[in-house]
C-alpha cells in the first residue's frame, strides 16, 4: 500500500528524518508516535507531496509520489496540523473546491459532498461561515476534506490536538469508523490516545523508526519490568518477614502509609503473575495480615516509548513531558 | 485548474477585493474621459488610456498582493501542494482568475469610445488597439504582482514591494535620462544586474553554485567584451532600462501604432514571471 523507502530529509545541516524505511499495508489504524519534533509532520508532509526528500522513496500503491504525484495524491486525504480552511468560505463551498480539483464532477460531486458531511456531521452547518466554527468543527471540515475523492489513504496530522475531551472522544470515534474502510495513518505525542485507536503503532525519535509493532507487542517488550503493587494492614518489619518466604520474589519496596497501613511494591521478573499474587495472598493470609488491595504493575506504552528513546537522548524524554505525554 | 479558476473568482467576488478594484479602474478612466474627452472634447480616447495607466502603480498591487501569500498565510498553501494538481495548474489558474476580475471593467470601459463616437468622429482603431495594449500591460503587471505575492506570506509586504517595482517601472524611461550613459558606467551597472541575479537564484533554488556560477559567467562575459571592444557599452544601461519600460511600449499604440513586437513582449513578460511564481511556490517544497 505504502512504501517508504530510506527516506532522508535535512533543512540545511538539521536532519529531520534519516533513514526512515517501513511499509504500510491496506486497512488499519496506524499511530506514528513520538515526541515533537521527532519528525512526525515532516515524514507526513513527504508522504503526501508537500515537502520534497533530500533522500529516499515514496511509493502509494506503486505510484511514486514525486514521480507520479498526480495518481500517487488521488489514494491520499491528507489532513496537516492545521487544517488548510479558506476561512471566508462556508463548508460547501470548500469541500466544492477541494472535491474540484480532486477531479469530480457534477451529480458525483454532490452525492460525495453529502457523504462525506454526513460521515463527519458536518451537514448542519453547511452553511456557515468556517471562520465563525468551533475548533472541533473545523477538525471535521478539514476531515471531510481529506474524504472526498474516496482515497484508500487517510493521512490525519495530530488530529485532536487543541480540542476539548468530548471533542477529541467524538474524532476518536470517527478516526475508528475511518479505519473500517480506509488505512488511516494518525500521528500523535499522546501514547494513550494512540494506544486506544490504533492498531498498530509507529514510534519514531529524532527522525529514526525506533519500532513498528502492535501496542501489544510492545508492551511484551517490557514485561520483564512487571511487578505487583499492594496494600496490607501490616508493619514494615512483618512484610519483611513474610516476603522472603516466596521463593521467586528477590526485591521489594515498603512504604508506611499515615493511616497505617503499608504498601508494598515488588518487582517480580517475567514468570506468571497470578501465580505470585496467589503465593502472596496465602502467605499473607496464614499470617492473619490482610492485603487490602492488590494489583499487577503492567507496562504501558509509555514506559515502552521512554525505554525505546531513553538511550538516545535524555532530552527526548525530557520533552516528552513537557509535551504533556502522560495525559491519563 | 478549472477548479482553482473558479473557486479564486469566486473568492473575488465574494470579497471586495474584485469591487475595489473594478471602482478604482473605473474612477481613474472616468476622470480621465472627463477631463479630455469631455471637458476639452478631445476625440482621442486612447489618451485617455496613456494618462490613466499611472493608475496601475496602486490597482494592480491590490488585486495581486493577496493572490499567492495569503495561501501562506491561512496554511492552505498545504491544502493546494496535496491535491492532484500541479503547481503550474494553481498559478495559471490563479492568474486567469486575476485577468477575468481585470477584464470585467475593461469591458465597460470598452464602451466608452462607442458612446463618444455617437457626438463626433471617433478613432476607433487606435482606441480599440490601445485598449488591448492596456489590457495586455496590465495583464503582464499582474503576472509581476503575482510573482511578489508569491515571494511572502505578508499581503501588505507584498503590496509594498509592487508598488515601487511598478513606480519605478513607470519612471525608468525618465530616470534613463540621468544615469551614465558611459561605457564604465554601464559595464558597473550590468555586474550589479549580475549579482542581483544570482542572489535571486540562490533565493528561488537554494544552489549556492548555480547561483554564483551563473553570476559569475555574466561578470566574466561583461568584463570581457568590455576590455575588448568597450564602444558597445556606450549608453547602453540607458537603454536597458527603456527596454524593460512595460509603460514606454504601451505609448506606441496611443500613438497609433500597433506594434506586434510589444503584444510579444509583454506576453515573454506573462510567461517569464508566471514560471518564476511557479518556481517560487515549487522552492517551499524544497526549502
Amino acid at each position: 500500500m505504502i512504501a517508504v523507502e530510506h527516506l532522508t530529509k535535512c533543512y540545511g545541516d538539521f536532519i529531520a528524518v534519516s533513514d526512515l524505511s517501513f511499509e504500510i499495508d491496506e486497512g488499519h489504524v496506524y499511530g506514528f508516535l513520538g515526541p515533537n519534533g521527532a519528525g512526525k509532520s515532516t515524514t507526513m508532509n513527504i508522504m503526501t507531496g508537500c515537502l520534497s526528500a533530500t533522500e529516499g522513496h515514496v511509493r502509494i500503491n506503486g505510484y511514486d509520489i514525486f514521480e507520479e504525484p498526480k495518481q500517487a495524491k488521488r489514494k491520499i486525504g491528507y489532513l496537516p496540523e492545521q487544517p488548510p480552511l479558506y476561512m471566508n468560505e462556508t463548508p460547501a463551498e470548500y469541500l466544492k473546491f477541494v472535491g474540484e480539483a480532486k477531479g469530480l464532477k457534477g451529480l458525483e460531486l454532490k452525492k460525495q459532498i453529502e457523504d462525506v458531511a454526513g460521515q463527519t456531521k458536518i451537514d448542519h452547518v453547511m452553511d456557515r461561515l468556517i471562520s465563525n466554527l468551533s475548533k472541533g468543527y473545523r477538525q471535521r471540515v478539514g476531515i471531510a476534506q481529506a474524504l472526498l475523492g474516496s482515497p484508500q489513504v487517510i493521512i490525519l496530522d495530530e488530529p485532536t490536538v487543541g480540542l476539548d475531551p468530548i471533542q477529541i472522544i467524538e474524532i476518536r470515534d470517527l478516526i475508528r469508523q475511518l479505519g473500517e474502510d480506509h488505512t488511516v495513518i494518525l500521528s500523535s505525542h499522546i501514547l494513550s490516545e494512540v494506544q486506544a485507536i490504533c492498531e498498530k503503532v509507529l514510534i519514531i525519535s529524532q527522525g529514526k523508526l525506533v519500532a513498528f509493532d502492535k501496542p501489544e507487542n510492545l508492551e511484551k517488550l517490557l514485561l520483564a519490568s512487571n511487578g505487583i503493587t499492594f496494600t496490607a494492614e501490616a508493619s514494615k518489619e512483618e512484610i519483611d518477614a513474610i516476603l522472603p518466604e516466596i521463593s521467586r520474589i528477590t526485591e521489594w519496596d515498603v512504604k508506611t502509609q499515615e493511616d497505617g497501613l503499608t504498601a508494598v511494591s515488588v518487582r517480580t521478573g517475567s514468570e506468571n503473575v497470578k501465580e505470585i499474587s496467589r503465593e502472596l495472598f496465602f502467605a499473607f493470609a496464614d499470617k492473619k495480615k490482610a492485603i487490602l488491595e492488590m494489583s499487577s504493575k503492567k507496562a504501558n506504552l509509555e514506559d515502552v516509548f521512554i525505554e525505546l528513546t531513553e538511550g538516545d537522548d535524555r532530552a527526548v524524554s525530557d520533552s516528552l513531558e513537557e509535551s504533556g505525554v502522560d495525559v491519563e | 485548474m478549472i477548479a482553482v479558476l473558479k473557486h479564486e473568482l469566486s473568492g473575488y467576488f465574494h470579497s471586495l477585493t474584485a469591487y475595489i478594484f473594478s471602482a478604482f479602474l473605473l474612477a481613474f478612466v472616468g476622470i480621465g474621459a472627463l477631463i479630455y474627452n469631455i471637458q476639452s472634447a478631445v476625440a482621442n480616447f486612447e489618451y485617455v488610456l496613456g494618462y490613466v495607466c499611472l493608475g496601475f502603480v496602486v490597482i494592480i498591487p491590490i488585486l495581486t498582493m493577496r493572490v499567492i501569500a495569503e495561501e501562506r498565510k491561512q496554511k492552505t498553501d498545504q491544502l493546494l501542494y496535496s491535491l492532484p494538481i500541479r503547481t503550474s495548474q494553481i498559478v495559471v489558474g490563479k492568474y486567469l482568475a486575476l485577468l477575468v476580475v481585470y477584464l470585467v471593467p475593461l469591458c465597460i470601459v470598452a464602451l466608452y469610445p462607442l458612446i463618444f463616437a455617437q457626438f463626433g468622429e471617433v478613432y476607433l482603431l487606435t482606441s480599440y488597439g490601445s485598449l488591448l495594449a492596456f489590457f495586455v500591460m496590465g495583464a503582464a503587471m499582474i503576472a509581476v504582482g503575482t510573482f511578489i505575492s508569491s515571494l511572502t506570506e505578508n499581503q501588505g509586504f507584498a503590496a509594498g514591494i509592487a508598488i515601487p517595482v511598478i513606480l519605478l517601472n513607470y519612471y525608468s524611461v525618465t530616470l534613463a535620462e540621468y544615469v551614465s550613459a558611459t561605457a564604465s558606467g554601464s559595464a558597473a551597472a550590468l555586474i550589479v544586474i549580475a549579482v542581483l541575479l544570482g542572489l535571486l537564484i540562490r533565493h528561488l533554488t537554494k544552489n549556492q553554485n548555480l547561483a554564483y556560477g551563473i553570476s559569475f559567467l555574466i561578470m566574466l562575459a561583461v568584463a570581457v567584451l568590455f576590455f575588448t571592444d568597450s564602444s558597445k557599452f556606450e549608453g547602453l544601461l540607458p537603454d536597458i532600462m527603456t527596454k524593460l519600460s512595460l509603460f514606454e511600449r504601451f505609448y506606441t499604440f496611443v500613438n497609433g501604432v500597433f506594434d506586434l513586437t510589444a503584444l510579444i513582449y509583454y506576453a515573454t513578460v506573462i510567461i517569464f514571471f508566471l514560471f518564476l511564481s511557479v518556481q517560487s511556490l515549487e522552492k517551499r517544497r524544497y526549502n
